[in-house]
């Protein structure tokens, strides 16, 4: 009996590349919709809404786990083929045409893919890490204006208001970074939202770097859009999904899958930066 | 010294079923102690390497391409012809039987023939169960095509693929066993000489040609399958590569040569184009099925057309002479090749050549297109009288059909044959001739075999389209593999034959010696100049027709060209390492040897039969005269050290079933 | 047509090999590009130099002998050709034509321009056929109907000439789009359907053990093939390994 190698042949290496590339599609998909709420009128509450469901609720978590694992396969498996199909020429040509048989953006995956894991890996550290370990991470907070008094609260999850004054004043303390508890009873009584809404649009409208970092947003939007140019109908080929009935409708999909969510992802910055009052 | 045909007695269609029930067989276990040598990997060498190895014996495989799926059998295009009957139109054994030896002018051997027709239906049955895909109709079930020289749709096909579909299967067939490890395949070889031990052939000598390393193999029977000689005209549609070395050495070392004149000339080739041209390239004969050729009526409008003021299609169809359906109402466009090619140069020496040398003819589509788009518009329900549609239509169908060949011309030629009639010429194919076999395909070396278009045997002066294909498969899987048995059955104790005997010492020190003297020569010109001046002297003197006295000359020329050759060629660089020079310088020696033999059977041979066309015999509406009372033998020669001196053995040729008539397409 | 020729000289497998400029002239725009280096080696024997050896024997597109990497592209410029196909009425009069041989780990060059393509033979050796003896008793042609379809693109898929332009053509010199037309051919056919695991694992195998780089689906390769063999096969061969493996 011939063996199989699910691991280790050529094969099973780009099936991994497409299961593991669409299960990201799908990741963008959600991540999308997310962060598309910083758009949203009210924006801050409904982002920092969809900021906490996506660290505490248990099936986001796991698919997050799966997302990173995703992630890391992803570039580990690209690295190791990428590093076979260098090995396999070894004298390279002299002249070589390439443009004439085959797109930039297919001939350039590895490329393109290290460009946006490390686009992940900084913008884990801008908005992920704090989000998850900074103590000092900040908490959703709103002003209200009562008797043309202007006095600020915190928001909280039963959509209640709590008077910062109280904190201040060390009748309520903060525990584990978001929760309320009453300083004398010693019991939680309200939970916070992180304001990540405050950390993002701080970011981008940073006075010294908040355009270089708007632009480099965009700029890293634009090379997942070629990445997935190629990469989404490619993974449904790899996976043998082709039929000339069918073709026309993956490609076209994939092409407007790869033009249309890098750009909405691209807007937000932009919108962010330029547009939103301060 | 006689010749012995071993033909088995009895009624011709029974005798290849008794002979099989008598004849010795190995047993499967020794088999094991039992090595072939098969030179050359095409249809009749590839399918008897896998067959004899399927069978149990150790087969080395040898072949000169890269891999053994580039043997030449690769390019033929249009079918092969088995008498399967699956279209109800009549064939029968019998009929493809008949068809072949009248195709072949009578001048083949009848049992091994009828031989050939029993098994063609076989080699359909093993090709398609190995995964052949041959073509097949909206039913499922397998299409048949006709061809020229027949009255049946016999002809099964891939498209224009059918010879790379057919050697693919063989090829697949031995990577079977080669993967089983029995076949052991030696790429980039070729032959060099064959080594006789006490009179039997026991191995060869081969040059690796990546190395240049001087080889010495030993087997209990050496298999030649190395192909035809075609190459002998330098311009032919034969490879680049294929040559007669194989076949003209065991020649030499006492196999006889059987009719080297019978050569064939196919009729539909795209016409040479200029003094560049390496090789000269085949238009499937199938496009006779569809395509109309003709010439201008008047030598006028044949002049205008030369010098480009007139194009084929502003002529109308009276202003056509369309010579083949004028000459030959029966067969019309499907004529035998010889005759095809024959008319083709009539009417061109005539002075109606339509291309810039005059030396092409016209096959149009035209015609073909509006029939079959009139059929397509009448199936699909729309207007035949519709012009541009019914000529759309039409197009796509000749595609489907012809779509390789169509592009082939066009890449070639520069011109849409879509929209232009094609030009074509005549151009050497394939021989007819070759060594000399006996029903068990034996040369007169004892286990020293021939398979394929190496050897003389079916076809006698003229083979008939889609034949070539049925004869290699049918000598390879069905042929050899039974009577090498009969050979190889008292060998069984022999054991390995050791490569150290003084016969191997002595034949690799010759062909060193060669090798050597060709490196050392420091000639002034290149092998190819040589071998181009051969094939001028062969296409003008021993070409479509030959008369006494061109073929004198042209004897003395080759011999004088030979000596010239020997003297004056170069070969750069060495020994060692790759040298394509060096193979070609080898390979083209033993042209300028073939050719002179050539030329001196042609001049023998006193009546024209086939693709021999002798000027001096022929009847007064210039068909071949031939001469059954003197010449229905089989001219086998015997190598006496010169071609000049090579002597003359006859196999009378026997006619027991077919009755000798004069060859009519009328 | 006056021509520079810059052509990958390599005394052997060992030697380093450069590119060396060779200037022609008189070149036909009829000729093919295999008549035209005829000419060049016949004026380099005349010159007493090494002439430049290439492989080549059908000339007529079909053998799948003839390589040859023309100005960055297997085979030359043109589509749907081999080099031997290739006119040089696809150039122009003062052109500098590059010329290397096929590049793979997989085809160590042999001399120049001749590469060795074993590689491919071996994967066939592993797999690349039907295993049924020579008898001429198997069931009749006609026994089993094969839809027209099935059989055309099996012999759409057979129509390889195993040529290695795939290879050469891929960024990582992948052989997929070879191994794959086999694969293929044999998995549309009920003949082939019997071996169809054992078959696409065993040529798979052989295929990464040459040392050929994955496939990343540029599809420069289907571009290239001079026969137009079609990505589908790899999609399909992709299913067969898919499921031959979770078998």
């Amino acid at each position: 009996m011939a063996k199989s190698a699910l691991l280790k042949s050529s094969l099973a290496k780009k099936y991994w590349m497409a299961l593991t590339g669409l299960f990201l599609c799908l990741f963008l998909v959600g991540h999308l919709a997310g962060n598309l709420q910083l758009l949203t009128p009210d924006n801050a509450l409904n982002f920092n809404k969809y900021a906490l469901f996506m660290t505490t609720n248990p099936a986001v978590k796991v698919l997050s786990y799966l997302t990173y694992a995703s992630i890391i396969f992803h570039a580990i498996d690209g690295a190791m083929l990428t590093y076979q199909n260098a090995k396999a020429r070894p004298v390279k040509y002299a002249k070589n045409n390439a443009a004439a048989n085959s797109a930039w953006s297919s001939r350039n995956m590895g490329v393109l893919g290290t460009v946006i894991l490390v686009f992940i890996v900084t913008h884990m550290i801008t908005f992920w890490a704090p989000m998850h370990f900074d103590k000092n991470m900040p908490l959703q907070t709103q002003t209200i204006t009562m008797n043309g008094q202007p006095s600020e609260y915190y928001l909280t999850t039963d959509g209640s208001y709590l008077p910062k004054q109280q904190v201040d004043q060390k009748v309520i303390y903060i525990k584990n970074r978001t929760e309320f508890y009453n300083a004398q009873a010693n019991v939680k009584i309200k939970e916070g939202y992180k304001d990540l809404y405050k950390i993002t649009v701080a970011f981008f409208k940073d006075a010294k770097y908040g355009l270089v970092y708007t632009l480099l947003y965009v700029l890293s939007m634009a090379v997942l859009a070629f990445h997935l140019h190629h990469g989404f109908a490619s993974a449904f080929q790899s996976l043998g999904a082709n039929n000339p009935k069918y073709n026309g409708l993956i490609k076209g999909f994939g092409k407007g899958f790869a033009i249309i969510v890098p750009l909405l992802f691209a807007i937000i910055p932009l919108y962010l930066h330029f547009i939103l009052k301060a | 010294m006689a010749l012995d045909s071993k033909i088995p007695s009895g009624p011709i269609a029974d005798k290849w079923t008794n002979y099989k029930n008598h004849i010795n067989l190995v047993n499967p276990a020794n088999k094991r102690n039992i090595d072939i040598i098969v030179v050359g990997t095409g249809l009749a060498g590839g399918s008897a390497a896998a067959t004899l190895a399927e069978l149990g014996y150790n087969v080395k495989a040898f072949c000169f391409q890269d891999s053994p799926r580039r043997a030449h059998s690769i390019a033929a295009q249009g079918g092969i012809n088995a008498a399967k009957n699956y279209m109800g139109d009549g064939d029968s054994t019998f009929r493809l039987f008949y068809d072949t030896v009248k195709g072949g002018d009578y001048r083949a051997r009848e049992a091994n023939v009828h031989r050939l027709a029993e098994v063609s239906a076989n080699i359909i049955d093993q090709c398609v169960a190995q995964g052949v895909p041959l073509a097949r109709e909206y039913g499922g079930l397998l299409d048949n095509r006709s061809f020229g020289g027949t009255l049946v749709s016999r002809t099964f096909y891939a498209k224009g693929q059918t010879g790379q579909q057919l050697l693919l299967g063989a090829y697949s067939a031995m990577n079977r066993q080669i993967g089983r490890g029995k076949i052991k395949m030696y790429n980039r070889h070729e032959m060099l000489d064959l080594v006789l031990v006490n009179g039997k052939a026991r191995g060869i000598i081969a040059r690796n040609l990546i190395t240049g390393e001087i080889e010495r193999h030993s087997a209990h029977a050496v298999v030649i399958g190395s192909g035809g000689y075609g190459n002998v005209f330098f311009l032919s549609t034969n490879a680049m590569g294929s040559n007669a070395t194989a076949a003209w050495k065991i020649h030499k070392k006492g196999a006889f040569f059987a009719n080297p004149c019978y050569t064939q000339i196919h009729p539909t080739c795209i016409p040479v184009s200029g003094d560049h041209q390496s090789k000269l390239t085949l238009m499937s004969e199938s496009l006779r099925n569809d395509g109309r050729i003709w010439v201008p009526k008047s030598l006028e409008d044949a002049q205008a057309i030369r010098e480009g003021r007139k194009k084929p299609t502003d002529l109308s169809e009276e202003e056509r002479d369309y010579y083949l359906e004028r000459r030959y109402p029966s067969f019309g466009n499907l004529v035998p090749r010889d005759v095809a090619s024959r008319a083709a140069k009539e009417r061109c020496d005539a002075g109606f050549g339509v291309n810039r040398t005059g030396e092409a003819v016209y096959l149009d589509f035209a015609s073909a297109i509006q029939r079959y788009g009139k059929t397509q518009a009448h199936i699909k329900g729309l207007d035949e009288n519709d012009k541009a549609l019914v000529t759309k239509l039409g197009k796509a169908v000749v595609e489907e059909k012809y779509g390789n060949l169509f592009q082939m011309y066009e890449k070639i030629v520069d011109q849409n044959p879509y929209e232009t009639p094609m030009m074509i010429y005549p151009a050497v194919h394939y021989t007819m001739g070759g060594t000399w076999v006996d029903y068990n395909l034996m040369t007169t070396i004892p286990g020293c075999f021939s398979i394929g278009e190496s050897n003389f045997s079916d076809h006698g002066a003229n083979r008939l389209g889609a034949s070539a294909l049925m004869q290699g498969l049918a000598d390879g899987y069905f042929v050899l593999p039974y009577t090498i048995g009969d050979y190889l059955a008292p060998d069984i104790k022999t054991g390995t034959i050791s490569t150290d005997l003084p016969e191997f010492v002595e034949a690799e020190k010759n062909v060193r010696e060669q090798l050597e003297k060709f490196i050392n020569n420091n000639g002034k010109h290149s092998v190819d100049h040589f071998h181009k001046k051969l094939g001028k002297i062969m296409w003008d003197k021993v070409g479509m027709a030959r008369n006494a006295q061109g073929l004198t000359e042209a004897i003395a020329e080759i011999a004088a060209l030979r000596e010239e050759f020997y003297a004056d060629v170069k070969v750069p660089g060495s020994m060692v390492g790759f040298n394509q020079e060096l193979e070609k310088a080898m390979r083209v020696a033993d042209f300028l040897e073939l050719g002179e033999l050539f030329a001196k059977d042609a001049l023998h041979r006193n009546e024209s039969c086939g693709g021999h066309f002798r000027e001096e015999y022929q009847t007064e509406d210039g068909e071949a005269l031939r001469d059954d009372q003197n010449f229905a033998y089989v001219a086998a020669w015997e190598y006496k050290g010169k071609p000049s001196d090579a002597v003359l053995h006859k196999e009378p040729l026997v006619f027991e079933n077919v009755k000798l008539v004069t060859r009519s397409y009328k | 047509m006056k021509l520079t020729l810059k052509i990958w000289r390599q005394k052997n497998a060992a030697d380093k090999g450069q590119i060396v400029d060779y200037p022609i002239d008189g070149v036909s725009p009829d000729m093919s590009f295999l008549e035209m280096l005829d000419v060049l080696n016949e004026q380099l024997i005349n010159r007493g130099e090494d002439p430049v050896a290439f492989d080549h024997d059908c000339r007529e597109g079909i053998c799948g002998m003839c390589s040859l990497f023309i100005n960055g592209e297997a085979h030359g410029p043109d589509r749907g050709v081999t080099t031997c196909q290739l006119h040089m009425r696809m150039f122009k009069d003062g052109d500098t034509i590059f010329i290397e041989p096929f590049r793979a780990k997989a085809f160590p060059v042999i001399k120049d321009l001749v590469v060795d393509r074993s590689s491919f033979d071996r994967i066939q050796h592993a797999g690349g056929f039907i295993s049924i003896n020579t008898s001429g008793r198997t069931i009749d042609a006609n026994t089993i109907p094969i839809p027209k379809h099935d059989a055309d693109r099996a012999f759409d898929a057979a129509t390889c000439i195993g040529c290695g332009a795939c290879v050469a053509s891929c960024k990582n010199s992948s052989a997929m789009l070879f191994v794959s037309a086999k694969v293929s051919q044999f998995a549309l056919l009920p003949q082939g359907k019997v071996e169809a695991t054992d078959r696409v694992l065993n040529m798979v195998n052989q295929m990464d053990a040459e040392g050929f780089g994955n496939c990343t689906n540029t599809g420069a390769c289907e571009v290239e093939c001079p026969k137009g063999i079609s990505l589908e096969n790899i999609a399909r061969m992709n299913r067969e390994y898919l499921s031959a493996s979770i078998k």
